[in-house]
């Protein structure tokens, strides 16, 4: 019983199959359970009023928009490594998820910026990262949509993911060197002093694992429906031989 | 290796069009800048670098486009795939020329066009040297965006998209270094992190872009 079994599509689909009510029902539980908490029964902050909430939709979300990143290079390298196909799908499905947490991620940002900052937006470091973050999705998913052979989009679109990694991590840190942050530091950590109260800090973790579950849903279910589409396509190639 | 790299170069100067037009262009769009900016302005001096910087991206992107693509269509590639030297080497050769046929006359133009909106003649050196120092990561980078777009359907507006957002480590190093010039700090160490993400990126990308041909080939 090993994760390689879910390589082929059908076992693959058989547990999405099983799975996707499951996680859905988690996320819904969690995600429900930790937004009502946070946003209804935690106590406004000293300095920021009840604007403090939305840290329960912006970090889980900005958390999620890295960790697609990560989740899609993982996939990229089973899939150049040792080509299962399921892989290669579950990277490009996965882009388009990550994309919207990373977008969601500046628009919350923004209106909270937007009353504590007084500027919506700001050019500063971890802002602009995610913002060229989000050019990286484009892009990734514009190559997935440009090309037309199937293997040699999801080689292609592997490779750039892997050197897209090296140099999104690249421009985080050169960022630095150009822009002093306004934006504040972790306060999540587990070995610094000054961490978010605990108020917040059991329903923030309750989000965090909502929007993880609300990905692994989604990733499982947009998996299975390329699979469906690739089905698809190769049923009509054989129907119509050109 | 030599002779392609030697054959490279005599294509740019006898098919006469990549290199030339990427200068004017970049000319152009130099002349065009004070025109959207009120004039002298000390807004102007302060966006030089940075407006410098994305005019030379901008050029360089505009002929990197067919760095492979006629080789791709009329096979010299798939011989190149196979003949004596590594397609890694045969990118590494076509790097090393597209820098010297379009880059390098972009560095040259690029303290010129510095010193015409008014930045200081030291400062222009810097900007000389950040330039020098960014546009072969430049190129590499570019190439490894040709690769992996050249068989896709636009693949001249996909380039773009793919590969600005890869340049901006190229970019804010090098424009912070000639800033700090500009300023009279000390831009050494940014244009040495320039350069070692530069160097890097010559060494390295080769081989991913190597590879990113051969997906297209199979």
């Amino acid at each position: 019983m090993s994760i390689w079994r879910f390589a082929n599509p059908m076992r693959f689909e058989s547990f999405a199959n099983r799975a996707v009510p499951w996680c859905a029902w988690i996320t819904a539980a969690l995600l429900a359970t930790g937004l009502v908490w946070g946003v209804a029964f935690t106590p406004d902050d000293y300095v920021q009023g009840s604007a403090v909430k939305i840290i329960f939709v912006h970090v889980p979300t900005a958390l999620m928009a890295i960790n697609a990143w990560f989740m899609m290079l993982l996939a990229s390298l089973v899939w150049l490594i040792r080509r299962h196909h399921v892989s290669a799908l579950a990277a490009r499905a996965a882009a388009p998820v990550g994309a919207a947490m990373t977008a969601a991620a500046i628009a919350t940002g923004a209106a909270w910026g937007q009353p504590m900052w007084g500027t919506w937006w700001a050019w500063d470091p971890r802002l602009t990262s995610f913002l060229i973050l989000f050019f990286f999705y484009i892009g990734y998913i514009a190559l997935w949509n440009a090309l037309e052979d199937r293997e040699a989009a999801a080689d292609l679109t592997a490779i750039v993911c892997m050197v897209g990694t090296v140099f999104a991590v690249l421009s985080r840190y050169a960022v630095n060197f150009w822009s002093q942050g306004l934006h504040q530091g972790a306060t999540l950590s587990l070995d610094r002093e000054t961490n978010i109260h605990n108020a917040y800090y059991l329903p923030l973790l309750l989000c965090m694992a909502g929007f993880a579950m609300l990905f692994v849903t989604l990733v499982l279910l947009r998996t299975r429906t390329e699979i469906w589409k690739r089905r698809t396509a190769a049923l009509q190639q054989r129907a119509e031989p050109a | 290796m030599r002779a392609l790299f030697a054959r490279e170069i005599r294509l740019a100067f006898r098919t006469g069009g990549g290199s030339g037009l990427a200068l004017a262009f970049f000319v152009i769009v130099a002349c065009l800048f004070p025109f959207g900016t009120s004039q002298g302005s000390e807004l102007l001096s302060r966006a030089v670098p940075g407006f410098v910087w994305i005019a030379v991206l901008l050029s360089c992107l505009l002929t990197l486009d067919r760095l492979f693509r006629p080789d791709f269509e009329d096979g010299t590639l798939e011989r190149l795939a196979v003949g004596p030297i590594p397609l890694e080497g045969a990118v590494a050769a076509k790097i090393a020329a597209h820098w010297l046929t379009t880059a390098a006359p972009l560095c040259l133009a690029a303290p010129v066009a510095g010193i015409a909106f008014g930045i200081p003649a030291g400062a222009a050196a810097w900007l000389f040297a950040a330039l020098a120092a960014g546009t072969p990561g430049v190129s590499a980078v570019g190439a490894f965006g040709a690769a992996a777009t050249l068989s896709a359907r636009r693949g001249g507006l996909l380039l773009p998209v793919l590969v600005l957002p890869f340049c901006v480590p190229i970019l804010v190093l090098g424009t912070v270094a000639a800033n700090l010039a500009i300023e009279g700090g000390r831009p050494g160490s940014a244009l040495l992190a320039l350069s070692g993400v530069s160097l890097a990126s010559v060494a390295l990308i080769p081989f991913a872009a190597a590879h990113a041909l051969q997906f297209n080939l199979d």
